[in-house]
């Protein structure tokens, strides 16, 4: 079993092949079958895992094309493992979500694969590829699956994003015409010392800077996010908040915050202006959303801004006291893992009262309390999470973010505060229109959750209130990658 | 009068002349045929006079050797040539070279 | 025993929570279930407390903590815990001792609720929180259990979630004591930041320990925890939910609006105590300054609206808001233990109050106007007289009741309030009020002879009622025992000290000023309203004035057309600035590919592709022309050729 990793790559694309070349009567079924072959495997990563240690583990590498200094190179540490985890997880929910054709599901399944690559890459080649590879089965997904104005959203989608990676395809391509090489580890080593010099260290960074901000995305370039993620299929969204986005934040920590680090400091307050930016205007815009799924889509914006926070303020201020550092850096890893099974849950509920009613308008709902009790209760669950309910899962990586950046970047911590507030605003609305008041026309006859509905709700639930009472099984996986980059940050 | 280059030139450019006017203006293309073999005889003409009066002689009937194979030749073509009349003038029963414009561009 | 109860006085918030997991899981249809899991609940935390409370009662200045590790970041951990001492000790039997009564009076008051045993569980629920919140021993801890406490309130406000008011009022409280909590997380942040520990107590290393090291950031950190507890606790100007959230079933009025979590606020204060006064000269801070002039607003505003308004529970809502300004200003000044006692006391007169106004709307069949009611006196003798303890109680009348007792030790530690005397006089101000508009509540409602014809079927409330009315109303009596200057059991017990039986003490001068006031609050009362009607004698006399505290002096409106106004502008601007700027931003750069886009086009029509047509349609041309020469004319051939040798011969001339 040492290519544990390769084969966690593959499982996805042998379902997806299999899926084409079979033509089985329930494509979901077999897509579920491999989901949970990989979330086993997944496990096993996570067991033959040393948590005690720092650094990667579990490296396999392969020469592959020498002559541009591509290798293949793959290998786990603590955030990698994080989210290979968040995407076995996300996976599986969001095929359970709704239907799908087999075209679809084969898509999903190759941007599985997709996934798992571009977590556990350890060099940019193999990475961008990885990353690209992502692109194009969530482009497929929309165009083809997609609801209303698809082809706008989905042109949108593929132009910015891909714009983003052409910019940052060219800054690494810079990058190894200076250095010469594609290694992470090799360049994080690089970028310790100042990776380039004159201007053009500045392009590179801003290079890179815009691939990873559309993927996240930061304000003002999020403008494809809620077109995206209002006509993707119910289980598309989902997965695209859940563990796409994350790409961004994870290129962030993995390649711009290593690679840069003085520069960051030059341009920190800057970026950080821009991240509270998304953290303030993101969930007041939500607020005036009717489209439930937009709703959810501008708070999505708000929650990754969370992250970059935390990563940003310290590493752009003057350097803290450990106990910020690690704090912040657990924050954003927790806050990646909370909001990718928060968001995908509040996707899945919008999906499954769109199941019922066929509208995700707000004003189509009223009074939903008195018909399908269980529903309102368990999403309400997931609202209460994603605010940042105490007790849930959300509350707590967003206090160690606050905690870690308060130290730095004081003003900028007590801007977002107000996002924190006007969520809670957005959601506290929604809740009220949906659940309460006298039962609206039409959706007297809904059913409440069935039984196949709850066996996906309960398990994710309890993850929620898992991580929300005793996160310490979350933390054990990243404390020793935390300790070791916080140590690195200077 | 001592038989010169000039004058074996003249007769030859003359009946060549003849030829040429024949081979144009005649509608018959027999005609045609017997212009085109006076400017034959013509060449063959100067082939020999231009042997005969050459500074250098040549050892071998150089001259005599090409207007024999010219000869040979022409008869040949003459052959081909008629031939090629009567075929013309059993397909399009004219012989007049005037309407025999099917190859045209 | 002592041991054991301060290893584990987190049993005590854990009962109740527990008990509403229960009762969660039984479903809508387990009634009875419910109620016994709850009320079992209930009581074994009444016993656990009063078993943590006994340990507190043997040695001066008990503080037992159990902290231990939450969770462990990076190489860092996160360690919280629970603390006991005589604040926590207190505090935890008055909530479990009137919670208890407030669930049996449930039992009858919702007892033909559909949804009874999800109130129940919301019920145990929110007891367990705000058991958490007096135990916790890190302000983290006390912020977790805090944001509980207001998840209870919101689900128990819009517990009628048919109506739509009721919604709209669980929105308005969470929302503005979440605009506190947001103050109040700040504050933790930067407490945190300073001392590097959120713990209450840690041995000597706790952050209440070492308030010297936090230097001049405790005003702020203590300003910005003051956020958090005037959300909670209604203070101005984020008391306008505290009104609306009497929605809410009349059981949740009395525990979570009157007695218990709108007390949390000033709990809050007295227990981060050391913050507000850290580096005070002379015992006042420009924190505590802050604390004193907002209680003093709020309890003189809401007193004063209190006055007008007609709502049964709205005259006891504000009448909350005015004690907990009370209290606040009674911290403010440096009177924590005056503050706690007249806590407790509120506690216990302010539940009865409420669940008498309870049995009255229980009886009258959902009747809250009170110009509507009158006469109640004989029909409903029990309510009436538990609620006229009630009303003297928080009347403030001295000697029998423990509200008069507690009133008094914050007039008196205001009255000695070095900054300034005004709050002592506009405190007293607001005792003539108190005591005037409970008398014009009690007028309305139990004399006088019935109005509007309501209450001509209105029925004494079932025992299970009644008996939770008598047990507060004897407490509500009984607690003054251990209130009075001549043995001050409760305040020495708070601040630790040995009380001393003192007859002397028992009358003070200042005694018969408030004698003096609450007379006159009340005869006044009494003679504007001996003969009210359905229209208000003040309504008939001062009009506009009348109008103007009806309409709760327009705050509510001032707020719709200022802050909310602007909240919504603020998210109109973003909607409108994603669509239009920012997204218009991404269509321009869009249309500008695409213009570049229409001029390559134009290139490779007009220019590439045009020349090759061009070519051809030349080439063609030359062709057809060539073609012309090939007449099929054999002569015209033979002529051509003919010339062109002549041109030869020429040319050869011409170059010989």
């Amino acid at each position: 079993m040492a290519d544990l990793i390769t084969f966690l790559i593959l499982i996805p694309i042998v379902g997806a092949i299999a899926l084409y070349v079979g033509r089985p009567g329930s494509p979901r079924v077999v897509a579920l079958v491999f989901n949970g072959l990989s979330f086993f495997y997944a496990l096993m990563l996570w067991q033959k895992f040393d948590t005690g240690a720092a650094g990667l583990q579990l490296i396999e590498r392969h020469a592959w094309i020498p002559s541009i200094g591509a290798e293949y190179v793959v290998g786990i540490d603590g955030l990698s493992l994080l989210l290979v985890l968040l995407t076995s997880i996300v996976f599986p929910f969001a095929f359970s979500a709704q239907k799908l054709e087999r075209g679809a599901c084969s898509l999903l399944l190759v941007m599985q694969a997709a996934l798992y690559g571009t977590f556990t890459a350890q060099n940019f080649v193999l990475w961008f590829l990885f990353y690209e590879m992502s692109l194009v089965p969530a482009f497929l997904l929309i165009k083809i699956y997609g609801g209303e104005n698809r082809d706008y959203a989905a042109v949108k989608f593929f132009l910015y994003t891909f714009l983003g990676s052409v910019a940052m395809l060219l800054a690494f391509l810079g990058i190894y015409f200076a250095k010469g090489t594609f290694d992470f580890e090799k360049l994080a080593d690089l970028g310790k010392a100042g990776l380039l010099t004159g201007n053009v260290r500045w392009f590179v960074f801003a290079g890179i800077f815009l691939g990873l901000a559309v993927k996240v995305p930061v304000f003002p370039f999020h403008t494809w996010l809620p077109d995206a993620y209002q006509t993707a299929p119910t289980g598309v969204s989902m997965v695209l908040t859940g563990t796409l986005s994350k790409m961004g934040v994870y290129g962030f920590i993995r390649l711009l915050v290593p690679l840069f680090p003085q520069e960051i400091k030059i341009a920190g307050p800057w970026i950080l202006t821009l991240v509270v930016c998304s953290i303030v205007f993101a969930p007041l815009a939500a607020w005036r959303q009717r489209d439930l799924k937009r709703m959810v889509a501008y708070l999505s914006i708000n929650h990754l801004g969370y992250c970059l926070l935390g990563l940003f303020a310290i590493t752009a201020a003057l350097p803290t006291g450990p106990i910020d550092k690690q704090a912040a850096l657990s924050g954003v890893f927790l806050q990646i893992f909370n909001h990718g099974v928060t968001a995908a849950a509040l996707f899945y509920f919008v999906g499954l009262l769109e199941q019922r009613s066929g509208s995700r308008n707000i004003d189509d709902f009223g009074g939903l309390m008195q018909c399908t009790p269980l529903l309102c209760g368990w999403m309400s669950v997931s609202m209460f999470s994603s605010l940042g309910l105490p007790g849930l899962n959300g509350f707590i990586g967003e206090f160690l973010i606050f905690k870690g950046s308060f130290a730095t970047a004081a003003a900028f911590t007590a801007i977002a505060v107000i996002g924190l507030l006007f969520t809670a605003v957005t959601f506290v609305r929604a809740m009220q229109s949906l659940f309460s008041g006298p039962l609206a026309e039409g959706c007297a006859g809904y059913h409440d959750l069935l039984l196949r509905e709850k066996f996906v709700i309960v398990p994710v639930t309890l993850l929620m209130f898992a991580i929300g009472l005793n996160p310490q099984f979350i933390f054990n996986t990243f404390n020793a990658t935390v300790a070791q980059m916080a140590r690195l940050l200077g | 009068m001592i038989a010169t280059l000039q004058i074996f030139l003249i007769i030859s450019a003359a009946l060549f002349s003849i030829g040429l006017l024949a081979a144009l203006s005649r509608r018959h293309a027999i005609f045609i045929l017997i212009g085109i073999e006076m400017m034959l005889a013509a060449a063959n003409l100067n082939f020999i006079a231009f042997w005969q009066f050459s500074p250098v002689r040549a050892p071998q009937p150089v001259g005599v050797m090409f207007v024999i194979f010219t000869i040979a030749i022409a008869a040949a073509e003459a052959a081909v040539g008629l031939a090629m009349v009567i075929a013309v003038y059993r397909h399009f029963r004219t012989t007049n070279v005037d309407q025999l414009t099917r190859l045209k561009g | 025993m002592t041991d054991w109860i301060t290893r584990n006085v987190w049993l005590v918030p854990a009962t109740p929570i527990v008990a509403a997991l229960l009762i969660l899981g039984f479903g809508k249809h387990a009634r009875r279930a419910a109620t016994g899991v709850a009320i079992l609940g209930q009581i074994a935390a009444l016993i656990v407390s009063t078993c943590a409370f006994v340990p507190t009662l043997h040695s001066h200045e008990f503080r037992a903590f159990e902290n231990f590790t939450w969770f462990t970041f990076g190489e860092q951990s996160l360690r919280i815990g629970f603390v006991l001492d005589p604040l926590a000790a207190a505090m935890m039997v008055m909530i479990t001792l009137v919670g208890l009564c407030i669930f049996v009076f449930s039992l009858g008051y919702m007892a033909d609720d559909k949804n009874f045993s999800r109130f129940f569980a919301y019920l145990s629920f929110f007891s367990g929180a705000m058991l958490g919140v007096v135990v916790a021993n890190s302000l983290l801890l006390l912020f977790v259990f805090w944001e509980l406490v207001g998840l209870a309130s919101y689900l128990l406000i819009g517990f009628w979630i048919e109506r739509p008011s009721a919604a709209a009022a669980a929105k308005k409280a969470f929302i503005t004591t979440r605009i506190g909590d947001m103050g109040f997380f700040l504050g933790i942040l930067w407490l945190y930041h300073q001392s590097g520990t959120l713990l209450f107590y840690d041995g000597g290393h706790g952050c209440l320990e070492n308030v010297a090291l936090l230097g001049a950031s405790s005003t702020f950190i203590a300003l910005l925890i003051f956020c958090g507890a005037a959300g909670k606790s209604g203070q101005f100007p984020l008391h306008v939910w505290l009104p609306d959230a009497m929605e809410g079933p009349t059981p949740v009025s009395a525990l979570i609006h009157a007695a218990t979590m709108v007390a949390a606020g000033v709990f809050l204060v007295a227990r981060v105590y050391p913050i507000f006064s850290a580096g005070a000269v002379n015992g006042v801070t420009s924190s505590l300054i802050v604390v004193v002039w907002i209680g003093v607003v709020t309890g003189l505003m809401a007193a004063l609206i209190a006055v007008a308004q007609s709502d049964i529970k709205r005259i006891l809502a504000y009448s909350t808001v005015s004690q907990l300004g009370l209290m606040m200003v009674s911290l403010g000044v440096g009177g924590v233990a005056a503050g706690i006692m007249h806590l407790l006391a509120h506690g216990f007169f302010k539940a009865l109050l409420f669940l008498g106004a309870g049995s009255v709307i229980h009886g009258l069949h959902h009747e809250q106007d009170i110009r509507k009611m009158g006469g109640l006196r004989k029909l409903m003798p029990v309510t009436f007289a538990t609620y006229a303890v009630g009303m003297l109680a928080l009347s403030g009348v001295p000697f029998f009741f423990s509200g008069g007792w507690t009133k008094e030790e914050v007039l008196h530690a205001t009255s000695h309030w070095p900054s300034s005397h005004v709050p002592y006089f506009l405190l007293l101000l607001g005792v003539v009020l108190t005591a005037l508009y409970m008398t014009r509540q009690v007028m309305y409602v139990f004399f006088g002879s019935s109005r509007a014809g309501s209450d001509h079927h209105a029925h004494e409330s079932p025992s299970v009622m009644t008996v939770p009315l008598i047990i507060l109303a004897l407490c509500a009596i009984g607690l003054s025992i251990f209130l009075t200057p001549a043995w001050p059991w409760l305040e020495s017990y708070l601040l630790g000290h040995e009380a001393h039986i003192d007859a002397h003490l028992l009358l003070q001068p200042m005694i018969l000023v408030s004698l003096v006031l609450v007379g006159a609050g009340i005869g006044l009362g009494f003679w504007l309203y001996r003969r009210a009607g359905e229209v208000d004698p003040l309504q008939q006399k001062v009009p506009a004035v009348y109008r103007f505290l009806e309409n709760k002096m327009w705050i509510d409106e001032i707020y719709e057309h200022t802050i909310l106004a602007l909240a919504a502008f603020a998210s109109r601007v973003s909607d409108w600035m994603d669509r239009y700027i920012w997204d218009g931003l991404v269509r321009v750069i869009g249309g500008i590919g695409q213009i570049f886009g229409a001029l390559t086009k134009g290139a490779d029509e007009g220019v590439i592709n045009a020349g090759v047509d061009e070519t051809t349609v030349g080439a063609r041309g030359v062709g057809r022309a060539m073609s012309r020469l090939h007449s099929g004319q054999i002569q015209i051939y033979l002529g051509v050729i003919a010339l062109g040798m002549l041109a030869l011969f020429l040319f050869y001339a011409w170059l010989t």
